[in-house]
């Protein structure tokens, strides 16, 4: 059977399962729908979790990340699993305590103020939609290389899919098929992983091979070669630091407290039954999250390893040291195709060099005494997981699956942005705000209603998406962790935060942040606008408009204390309602 | 029921001090090994793993999941010593 076939094959097969699943867990209320009737087992969601939280952005593009960046890339991999230790002692137990059904209500409820509410629902609205365009321009991207369908074909199947189970069965239709797409997810990572730890090193386990030594009979250390052939090459050495440390710590701090203060991950912890499973749950969402989050690094090492080794079998500078054009592998032809790997021959020697040109005393070096013109070859990163089974020879059912679990990864994401977008919308805007005396009943319709509106606006911008895409990523972070991390944290960790303080707090830490953004990356995104260059030499202190977000945090709790002080404090009813929260048991 | 403000605020101090106690050792793992010393212990080396590196992308990850479930147990037995555990 040809690969196209199998994958059509394993692909369809999830969907049935993801379908199937929502039919059986469809909601019948509001509670259901929103938080899945309170009733998922601490396994289950840590589970559902962390494929929530997996996007296609962790599956698909972070071990080339670390590939290219080395060390430098740690701070993604601890920012995007230390935040989830900050939200179970800070944040879970006690909102699921407080026992409503979604962020910004909680919010408005111990701010006593339907501005904070407002203001919050405005801060998860940004994140999350910012958040579910790049999933469903993912799911058009895994589509269209797998299957070789046009980009458009593939994200109306997601939509299509999307709508079926997110709308049908609300929380509760996006837990169960959540928990399938983790299972798909995880085995597609790990098993391509496994067999090239084992082909490369020997080891099983791709956490102790990336430490182990390499089974070339050189009995050489993997990284400490890796270092050695990227020194060779004109890079910095990959275990080493590269970037500047303040800004690699602040990185790694906005993604940890960005992680903590996203919605749809937070609301996730409503669903179990006890504050208890709250906490536990957090861990076993970490456990499942460490199985793919311990791996791609010895993927993103071993792929580059893989991928240099190929290009430059021989000694640096020898003149058979480079990879003859004609003789490269078949993966590499069928990933050229794609455009996704590009060779050039700039110096006609028929061979292909790999190193870095921007390194001015390496690149001098290369043309005198090896008489290279340049790199030869450009990689998009995102190759290093997509072309891994094919680099290491593996059946093409292998293949499909990894086509399979990069859908899942995004579909699993978006449905939880899409759940997050529509019960703002219905619980927070309508039955909040609006229309406080709407029905049940009607209210679990608008809720489909505005999960439908969402599905369609992700796909319009998936399909046509604005030209800031990956900028925007970076606001999302950063508008979590400067405005709704703190504002979440004060108002279960202090008494004395009263509704102005934290109105004034959330815009404090929102203006600065998106100020800072915009300084960098322009006004609204628009190329051009930017009032200072986007590089080390340009932020100031080193630090760029990624990392900002704790410094937003600072001013956000800074401001909120200040002006608390200032005014009123909050009335007794509040300060009693600080003190259940903090408390397990109902009274 | 209504409990004794003191026994309340005594819990909640039992659980600021073990919350304090856990982030600590969340920064000392991640921020401190990872990063701030990852340079300094990059000298020592387990296996073919430079010390700093491995905190770096692996360490602080398997310290982070322990960390939440010892928070779970520990909070678990904080509540029934208390008495405000749920059922």
């Amino acid at each position: 059977m040809d690969l196209k076939t199998i994958t059509y094959i394993v692909v369809g097969a999830t969907f049935v399962l993801y379908i199937a699943l929502a039919w059986i867990a469809r909601a019948g209320s509001t509670g259901e729908f929103y938080v899945a009737g309170k009733g998922i087992h601490p396994i289950a969601n840590g589970m559902a979790t962390a494929a929530d939280w997996m996007s296609a952005a962790s599956f698909i593009s972070m071990a080339g990340l670390i590939a290219f960046q080395g060390y430098d890339a740690s701070a993604y991999v601890m920012g995007w699993t230390g935040g989830f230790v900050l939200l179970a002692l800070l944040l879970a137990p006690y909102l699921r305590k407080f026992g409503k059904f979604t962020v910004p209500e909680f919010v408005g409820d111990r701010f006593y103020s339907q501005t904070a509410r407002i203001v919050a629902v405005i801060c998860l609205l940004v994140i999350s939609i910012t958040y579910v365009i790049g999933q469903m321009r993912g799911v058009g991207i895994a589509f269209s290389r797998f299957l070789e369908v046009p980009i458009h074909i593939g994200l109306l199947a997601g939509m299509v899919i999307v709508f079926f189970y997110a709308v049908l069965g609300g929380m509760k239709g996006i837990t169960y098929t959540q928990i399938a797409q983790y299972v798909v997810m995880i085995f597609a990572y790990t098993v391509p992983a496994i067999f090239i730890s084992l082909q490369l090193t020997g080891h099983f386990l791709p956490q102790t091979g990336l430490g182990g030594t390499l089974n070339d009979g050189s009995d050489q250390y993997l990284l400490h070669a890796l270092d050695k052939v990227l020194v060779d090459l004109g890079f910095a050495a990959y275990s080493e630091l590269k970037g500047s440390m303040l800004n690699m710590f602040l990185l790694a701090m906005a993604l940890m407290i960005g992680t903590a203060g996203l919605p749809h991950v937070i609301v996730r912890f409503f669903t179990v039954p006890r504050v208890h499973d709250a906490r536990r749950s957090a861990g076993w969402t970490l456990l499942f999250m460490a199985a793919l989050y311990t791996t791609a690094p010895a993927v993103g090492a071993m792929a580059i390893y893989n991928l240099i080794k190929t290009v430059q079998p021989g000694e640096v500078g020898s003149a058979e040291g480079n990879l003859a054009m004609e003789d490269r592998p078949d993966w590499m032809r069928t990933w050229e195709n794609t455009g996704l790997l590009k060779f050039e021959d700039k110096n006609n020697d028929g061979r292909i060099q790999y190193y870095n040109d921007r390194n001015p005393e390496f690149a001098a070096k290369a043309e005198e005494e090896f008489g290279w013109q340049g790199n030869e070859m450009t990689v998009d990163r995102d190759i290093m997981v997509l072309a891994n089974p094919e680099i290491a020879n593996l059946p093409n059912w292998v293949i499909a699956l990894v086509a399979a679990g990069g859908i899942a990864a995004a579909l699993s994401t978006a449905a939880g942005l899409l759940l997050a977008i529509s019960s703002a919308i219905s619980h927070d805007l309508l039955k909040g705000v609006f229309m406080p005396q709407i029905s049940e009943k009607r209210e679990l319709l608008a809720g489909r209603l505005a999960m439908v509106g969402a599905i369609l606006l992700a796909g319009y911008f998936g399909l046509n998406p604005p030209g800031f895409a990956a900028e925007v990523v970076a606001l999302a972070f950063g508008l979590a962790a400067a405005s709704l991390f703190p504002t979440l944290m004060m108002g279960i960790f202090s008494k004395t935060i009263n509704n102005k303080g934290a109105v004034a707090g959330m815009i404090a830490g929102l203006v600065t942040t998106l100020l800072y953004i915009f300084t960098y990356k322009g006004w609204f995104f628009i190329p051009g606008t930017n009032m200072l260059p986007d590089n080390p030499d340009g932020w100031i202190f080193g630090i760029s408009p990624g990392s900002f977000g704790p410094i937003g945090a600072l001013f956000n709790f800074v401001v909120a204390y200040v002006v608390s002080k200032a005014t009123t404090p909050p009335p007794a009813h509040i300060q009693q309602m600080v003190e259940d929260v903090r408390i397990p048991r109902a009274y | 029921m209504q409990q004794t403000d003191n026994s309340r605020e005594a819990y909640w101090k039992a659980n600021l001090r073990l919350i304090t106690f856990c982030l600590v050792i969340w920064f000392v793992v991640s921020f401190g090994f990872g990063i701030l010393l990852a340079p300094v212990l990059n000298n020592i080396s387990i296996g073919g793993y430079p010390l700093g590196f491995w905190f770096a992308q692996q360490g602080s990850i398997f310290t982070f999941v322990a960390l939440i479930f010892y928070y779970a147990w520990r909070m678990n037995t904080i509540d029934r010593q208390f008495d405000v555990h749920e059922e």
